[in-house]
């Protein structure tokens, strides 16, 4: 019986840190679809979450004030989402190339503005009072489902409601519609009366804005310092992660989680100090770095298995300049 | 409302004019990294001074420099013939550690093996490494962006596999570290200036980059291919070149040449193999994209953005010390020469127009 809870609990314990370490790839993954989603590869989502992670955090810090750090962070992500939108909308060729460029500067203006504000003290690691978690009356009392969906941040419930109002988007609205005719035919969308270079627009700088916020998660909730290397990679990560969702919001979501799911198992089997499992009789040896490559594994399978059936938007990476 | 500037196709630009992109990339990054510069009190002048005196101050410093210029050369060349051919090539990273993986194991056997046929052997396996991981992307000739994808992600997987392979079976038993056994002293690139870390490797980059690139991409006919697709694919295509085939070449050619920086800094500098062999986040592949294009495109001009990019990469630690501005200038350096030097592509092909 008691054994029986343990296991109970542990998996709970382990559903809810899948969703909460998922958020932040949650946010980068919506951002990273609607601009694909219009044609647009955006290479530069791992620098915008550097910099949104770097601006929540010092504007948090200066303020005492978590919603000013959001406030700062979603201004971080419309700035650079127009500097974006304009070079991959206007001039589009060598998007992908761009995207690095975006990437390199990103990082390094992020940490350069955080040298100058915390002036060379690279020893002392400042800190914030991070976000919390907020648990739902009534709904977290649910049993299993309860503390597994409703003790998490305000960040998660906003980002799987954004998941589930970008889903309708997609599917019912005349929006969506516009968007995903700009991804895949931009000529038809302009013979058709669509303003494609507004459209990419939106969708780039709606994109960035959610990549800041991914990256803010980071330094606000679940950590509370603007750590080295805090970002990780999650910006690669969900570049993967659309992918894999195949560009269908409910399906990133799902992926997004299942990552958060893949990372928390992780985590846990290292601090456990496991690396043996016992599958049928045989003792398997997996080791934590093979989750750790799973994403982007699982990335390349995908496109190989799917290189026909893959929903990605027709005029991904082709500029669309309405002169030529 | 609309957008008051409209485009048009300009003539090509001067053979003099392309071939100055570099000088205008690096003019504009100077002159705009002067602003961060400013920003952290500092003068922009002295700033960039301290930077070349540190990076080129006595000979241990320049040594240095080319210590650092060797790997950059070659994933800038990797880079600039991958997409001289339009293969995008953004995993020359991952290339690296499969050169580097490669290069090891057989750098760490063999030790009866004379070295002038270990260090062949070794620079072989690595460059096979290095193509055998750019091969994935030969994907685009069925999918778009598979170039693209597929080499980012190999990237994160390959640092992750030699992260694996360090710390798991080509563990040094000996020793605490995340690290291999070393490579027997057949395989070590010897040093050629004493008391510096200047190695063999270096020269390799070089006859590499002038002397195998060059000739490469200007005498030979896979090069002449390369730079038919480049400037017009439905030509090259029209005119009988198999797409395919060109990029499953190019693939492994320029693989090859990552793959080669990775025996580089396992045989000249590190000795064993590490996780760590190239800076984090902003690794030798990623800033081999940003010389190749300032470049270009062309070998002769990687070599000096090489060169350039390890300057400002090594001096700027001097500069941070003496100056008190942030080590982090030389990314923002990094991305802007990238930017910059996509814009002027940019402007070069296309005239503004104001429409009225």
């Amino acid at each position: 019986m008691q054994a029986e809870l343990l296991g109970l609990g542990f998996v709970i314990a382990m559903a809810a840190a899948s969703i909460r370490i998922a958020t932040s790839l949650m946010y980068a993954t919506l951002g990273e679809m609607i601009t694909e989603r219009s044609g647009i590869l955006n290479l530069g989502i791992e620098g915008v979450m550097i910099l949104g992670a770097m601006t929540a955090f010092i504007t948090t810090y200066a303020t005492h004030s978590l919603e000013l750090g959001v406030l700062a962070t979603i201004l971080a992500g419309l700035a650079e989402g127009v500097v974006m939108s304009f070079v991959y909308g206007r001039i589009g060729s060598n998007q992908h190339v761009w995207g690095v460029a975006f990437t390199i500067a990103n990082f390094g203006l992020a940490y350069y503005i955080y040298r100058l504000y915390f002036g060379g003290t690279a020893g002392i690691m400042s800190t914030i009072i991070p976000y919390s978690p907020v648990r739902i009356p009534l709904l977290a009392d649910i049993p299993v489902l309860g503390p597994i969906l409703f003790e998490q941040y305000a960040y998660t419930y906003v980002a799987i409601i954004l998941f589930v109002i970008f889903a309708f988007v997609f599917k019912y609205t005349i929006w969506g519609l516009i968007i995903t005719v700009v991804g895949d035919n931009p000529m038809a969308a302009d013979t058709a009366g669509i303003n494609v270079y507004r459209t990419r627009y939106i969708a780039v700088t709606l994109g960035a804005i959610f990549m800041a916020l991914g990256g803010s998660f980071l330094s606000i909730a679940q950590f509370n310092a603007f750590l080295f290397e805090i970002v990780a990679g999650r910006g690669w990560i969900a570049i993967a992660l659309v992918t894999i969702g195949n560009w269908k919001p409910m399906r990133c979501l799902l992926a997004a989680i299942l990552f958060g799911f893949i990372d928390a198992l992780q985590l846990r089997l290292q601090a456990l100090g496991i690396s043996q499992f016992t599958l049928a009789g045989t003792a398997i040896t997996i080791p934590f770095q093979l989750f750790l490559a799973l994403p982007y594994i699982l990335t390349i399978v995908f496109l190989l298995m799917s290189s026909r059936t893959a929903d990605y938007p027709t005029a991904l990476l082709t500029p669309y300049r309405r002169e030529e | 409302m609309k957008f008051p500037f409209r485009l048009e196709k300009a003539p090509p630009p001067s053979m003099l004019r392309r071939a100055l992109l570099p000088v205008r990339a690096l003019v504009a990054t100077f002159l705009a990294g002067a602003i961060p510069v400013m920003a952290a009190g500092a003068n922009p002048l002295q700033a960039y001074y301290t930077m070349g005196v540190g990076a080129l101050g006595d000979m241990i410093a320049i040594a240095e420099v080319f210590v650092r210029a060797a790997p950059l050369m070659l994933t800038g060349l990797a880079i600039s013939i991958a997409f001289r051919a339009k293969f995008w090539n953004i995993g020359a990273e991952g290339q690296l550690y499969a050169g580097a993986i490669l290069g090891t194991l057989i750098a760490i056997n063999f030790p009866e093996l004379p070295p002038w046929i270990h260090i062949p052997f070794m620079i072989a396996a690595g460059m096979l490494g290095g193509a055998l991981c750019a091969l994935p992307g030969i994907l685009k000739i069925k999918l778009k962006i598979g170039d693209v994808v597929t080499t980012l992600m190999l990237n994160f997987i390959m640092v992750i596999f030699t992260s694996y392979l360090v710390q798991n079976v080509l563990k040094d038993p000996f020793t605490r570290w995340p690290q291999s056994p070393p490579i027997t002293d057949t395989a070590t690139y010897p040093i050629l200036i004493p008391f510096t870390r200047f190695h063999l490797g270096i020269v390799i980059a070089l006859f590499a980059a002038l002397v195998v690139g060059y000739g490469l991409i200007e005498y030979t006919a896979l090069g002449y291919e390369i730079k038919a697709v480049g400037s017009n694919e439905v030509a090259a295509r029209l005119a009988g070149i198999n797409p395919t085939a060109l990029t499953i070449k190019t693939a492994i050619i320029s693989g090859s040449f990552a793959g080669l920086a990775g025996v580089g800094e396992v045989a000249g500098i590190r000795h064993h193999l590490i996780a760590t062999l190239s800076p984090v986040p902003i690794g030798y592949g990623l800033t081999g994209v940003v010389i190749a294009v300032m470049s270009g495109l062309s070998p002769l001009w990687v070599v000096v953005v090489a060169f350039l990019f390890s300057i400002i990469i090594n001096g700027s630690q001097t500069m941070s010390r003496l100056t008190g501005v942030p080590i982090f200038l030389s990314e923002i350096f990094q991305g802007l020469a990238l930017g910059f030097s996509l814009l002027f592509l940019f402007l070069d092909m296309y005239r503004i127009r104001r429409v009225r």
